[in-house]
């Protein structure tokens, strides 16, 4: 019993003499609580809508001036055209739509209207929302003009159709696996770099490397791109993975996701080297590189809670991280099947990040041991 | 208890195909200070973990403190006193605390804790350092703290590992000193070291070679049988068997 | 004679730490040079600056007349450098170690081939074993020809043989020998003592300061007073006894000889030998073989290095032996 109490006692003393692991243990749960409970929203505002009015009246009118007084909703855009709906999902503009038929008002008063709701698929937990909203707002409409023209008692006079673009079957994992996608990548690249640059600084081939003609841009490339390769095929099997085993489409330019992709590893290798830049321990910088990665992409880059229902100050910070933008990329190739003209200022934003994040890296590498 | 502290015969490991361990004699008397050394690789580690009950033989027999190898290891584990060249104490604790952790371990009451503390750090001459902790304490007072702890449970048989590895001359000294007292209490002692000086302060020393037992005695009996002038000299005759030990000097 | 490598009152501290204290030395070209001392002396941050990978806090130090902190990559160019405790990769085998090294300095192994030929004949055998499987011996002399394959002018070795048995210390040393016959300017640190005879200069270093800097002879024949030795068959005993002796200064065991030495400074070796053998007598330790000794490196470190617990300084070696900071 005393030596177990010897023991028990033994452990304290460490944990209370190492101050600094005791904060992080303290501290993250409540920063954790924190962030989770403010990133977790599902409720959706500011829901970016689209209306087709080919020819308005008065009901269409007065249907619309409702949306755009019911607060969740703005309104970016009222087309005249069904066809102009689809570039604006594409570019992710809007988030939902709502089509009306040809002379609405008339139709209504004959008791059956035609009305059309689109929602973008590509938003997990949002669509059925969205289009919960949109109904509701319809529906709100009806009630209210009941006594307005012929109506059958329990009968609705408008029929809103609901269609789900990009993801009509709302398939999660076609939700999912793009994110996921770009979690996994980014987690395995900042690990192995930090590995790998910990364990020459463990086993002091470092120091002996040191002295030589080599420069640390040199050492840093060498530490670089080996792992861009073998991130590029890891890239390519989780790709076919998405495909074969939960048949996520892949509707646009193969080269174009594996060109993002690899700007996206280049990144996340860099990040890796940044967070080993301090620490001479491979498990310190493996958690150092996970923590760095985990955490901001499981709750901020989008892949499982969207960002525009996250308050402004996270919103802000998400912008900071690579795998947001990957997530937009992956996303809107995958399943949009949307080409370059769409992506590119996504893709403009991971070729700065890059540069910097590498840059970065090769300045925290020193020349000297101190 | 007998007057043989340890007694190995035909003692033997091997791992796969490779004998590390091989069919080694000796016993070590009760009270000696006794030199297990070997160049790396030669057997040395191995053996001294399978006298410590950390790892079974292949074959032959061994009994330490008269408990056998194969089926008393725990009681080994709790007779003996061990000293590792690679950790010795909690870094961030103070002596103090390191001597009061280990006594619990070693299933000491209090009051034996409370005075052998006392003894030991008055000895040790440690004054106020005893209160911090031993990351702070020069090396020197490290090792002979460490050797301290490995004997505050009384132990028969006491292994130090590479006891005094990068320690100043006069500081290595002041160690073997600690040795010499504990061997006068009773304490057997087995050391293995790389300073070849030191082999000259053991009462008995044995050399392996390639997994065998090259050499056993007193270093003066086996000056004397190999024609060496020190032991040094003997190493290179046993582990080189041609080469001339006198070639290398200046 | 040029100076390979000057130092000139480096300074360098971690924190309260001082590691190097206003340390000056030179070593000459074609010289195979010594840092002896033990743990914590300050050897590996001397090295350290010396090959460019940290700076001195204050002071000055060059290598091929070149200076550490200004000119950083020429000096990298021409030195070859061990740190402590065999900085090889292990995964990798003998060879591709080797090839990796002599590629990373623009060169080939087959270039360097007849310097490191003595030292590889011996490692021949093993070329396509992985360097984590070799034994101390093995990897020692590995990184020493990963060391030398770019054909370096000067060679810093820290602490080479520390923790190898004493065979292949012999050895190691053996080659160090002939490198130098060859030409090449040999810097190497050690905590073993009996080693500083090996070299044509040495300096003996404890706690970051300069003890001695010369030949090893020298620095032995420098011990300002006679040195007894006192051969016993009861040698604790002994010990004990002589402690005991009202003129002791110190008595301190070396193998199976005790070293004394007197506080009285005009005392002459012959009359402290008739001195301690009767005292020993009455002592009850008969049969003591007492004779004057010549003094070794170690007795001269001893008498210079004062009394190790009397600055409690804080191991700058951090955690543990085998660390480096």
């Amino acid at each position: 019993m005393r030596s177990l109490l010897g023991l028990l006692r033994k452990e304290v003393q460490h944990i209370r003499r190492d101050p600094r692991t005791l904060a992080v243990v303290l501290m993250l749960p409540v920063v954790q609580v924190v962030l989770f409970g403010f990133a977790i929203r599902t409720d959706v505002d500011h829901v970016r809508l689209a209306i087709v009015d080919p020819a308005p009246d008065e009901t269409t009118l007065a249907m619309r001036s409702r949306f755009t007084s019911a607060g969740v909703f703005e309104v970016k855009a009222v087309l005249q055209r069904l066809e102009d709906l689809e570039p604006l999902f594409q570019s992710g503009d809007i988030q939902e739509g709502v089509v009306f038929e040809r002379d609405f008002a008339a139709k209504l008063r004959d008791g059956d209207a035609q009305m059309l709701i689109v929602t973008d698929g590509t938003e997990p937990n949002t669509a059925s929302l969205l289009q919960a909203y949109a109904q509701s707002v319809v529906f709100a409409y009806q009630r209210e003009s009941a006594g307005v023209g012929r109506s059958s008692p329990g009968g609705l006079a408008i029929t809103a159709q609901v269609r789900t673009r990009f993801n009509p079957t709302r398939e999660s994992s076609n939700l999912f696996v793009p994110g996921l996608m770009a979690f996994v990548l980014t987690i395995i690249s900042s690990l192995m770099t930090a590995i790998s640059l910990t364990r020459e600084k463990e086993t002091g081939t470092l120091e002996a490397l040191l002295v030589s003609p080599l420069r640390p841009w040199s050492i840093i490339v060498g530490k670089v791109f080996p792992y861009l390769v073998i991130g590029f095929i890891s890239a390519i099997a989780v790709i076919v993975e998405a495909r074969l085993i939960f048949h996520v489409p892949m509707r646009g330019s193969l080269l174009l996701l594996l060109a993002d992709a690899l700007l996206f590893i280049l990144a996340s290798l860099s990040l890796g080297i940044l967070v080993s830049a301090r620490t001479s321990s491979q498990r310190v910088a493996m958690m150092g590189a996970a923590l760095a990665t985990m955490l901001p992409n499981i709750l901020l880059s989008g892949f499982i809670f969207p960002v525009e229902s996250m308050p402004l100050a996270l919103r802000l910070l998400s912008n900071l991280i690579p795998g947001r933008w990957f997530v937009e990329i992956a996303r809107g190739i995958m399943l949009k099947g949307v080409g370059l003209e769409y992506v590119w200022p996504q893709s403009v934003v991971l070729v700065v990040m890059s540069l910097v994040l590498l840059t970065a890296a090769a300045r925290s590498f020193n020349a000297r041991l101190e | 208890m007998t007057d043989v502290a340890i007694d190995a015969h035909d003692l033997t490991r091997t791992f796969g195909s490779f004998t590390a361990v091989d069919r080694i004699t000796f016993d070590v008397r009760a009270g000696e200070v006794f030199g297990f050394l070997g160049a790396n690789g030669a057997g040395k580690t191995t053996a001294i973990r399978m006298l410590t009950g950390l790892l079974t033989p292949s074959g032959g027999a061994a009994k330490v403190a008269g408990h056998d190898v194969y089926t008393e290891s725990e009681a080994i584990k709790r007779t003996i006193g061990y000293m590792s060249q690679r950790f010795s104490l909690y870094e961030d604790l103070s002596p103090r605390e390191n001597i009061r952790l280990y006594g619990g371990i070693y299933d000491l009451t209090l009051k034996q804790i409370r005075e052998r503390s006392e003894q030991m750090l008055s000895r040790l001459g440690m004054g106020a350092a005893a209160g911090r902790p031993v990351r702070e304490l020069p090396l020197g007072w490290r090792q002979k703290l460490a050797l301290s702890v490995a004997l505050l449970h009384r132990p028969a048989i006491v292994f130090l590992d590479e006891p005094t590895s990068g320690v100043d001359p006069v500081t290595r000294r002041q160690f073997w000193e600690l040795i010499y007292e504990t061997a006068r209490g009773g304490t057997t002692v087995l050391v293995t070291t790389h300073y070849m000086d030191e082999a000259e302060y053991c009462d008995r020393i044995s050399i392996m070679v390639a997994g065998r037992i090259g050499a056993l005695g007193t270093p003066a009996e086996l000056k004397q049988q190999f024609v060496v002038s020190s032991i040094d000299d003997l190493f290179v005759r046993l582990a080189r068997p041609g080469s001339d030990p006198d070639a290398g000097a200046k | 004679m040029s100076n390979s490598v000057t130092a000139d009152r480096v300074v360098k501290a971690f924190g309260a730490n001082t590691a190097l204290d206003r340390v000056s030395f030179d070593v000459r070209a074609g010289e195979l040079f010594g840092f002896i001392g033990p743990d914590g002396g300050g050897k590996t941050t001397l090295f350290r600056i010396l090959v460019t990978v940290m700076t001195p806090d204050s002071g000055r130090a060059t290598v091929l007349g070149l200076d550490v902190v200004r000119d950083m990559w020429a000096i990298r160019q021409r030195v070859g450098y061990m740190p402590g405790r065999f900085s090889l990769y292990p995964d990798l085998s003998v060879e591709e170690n080797l090839r990796f090294f002599a590629a990373v300095f623009d060169t080939t192994v087959e270039a360097s081939y007849d310097q490191i030929a003595p030292i590889y004949e011996q490692l021949a055998p093993f070329k396509d074993r992985r360097a984590a499987a070799l034994s101390g011996g093995m990897k020692q002399k590995l990184a020493l020809c990963c060391a030398l394959v770019h054909k370096p002018e000067v060679l810093f070795l820290d602490e080479p043989t520390t923790g190898v048995d004493a065979v292949s210390r012999r050895e190691f040393w053996d080659l160090l020998g002939r490198l130098r016959d060859g030409g090449l300017t040999i810097v190497v640190s050690t905590p073993y003592m009996d080693e500083a005879d090996r070299c044509d200069r040495v300096a003996l270093i404890q706690r970051g300061r300069l003890l001695a800097v010369d030949t090893p002879r020298t620095i032995a024949e420098s011990f300002d007073r006679p040195l007894i030795g006192i051969r016993a068959a009861r040698r604790y005993e002994a010990l004990l006894a002589l402690r005991r002796f009202p003129h002791v200064h110190s008595v301190l065991p070396f193998g199976e000889v005790h070293h004394y030495t007197d506080t009285r400074a005009d005392a002459s070796a012959g009359a402290l030998v008739s001195e301690l053998r009767q005292f020993l007598e009455r002592e009850g330790i008969g049969g003591a073989e007492v004779t004057p000794v010549a003094p070794t490196v170690e007795d001269a470190f001893i008498a210079r290095m004062g009394n190790p617990e009397a600055a409690e300084a804080p191991d700058p070696a951090g955690s543990g032996r085998g660390t480096r900071d």
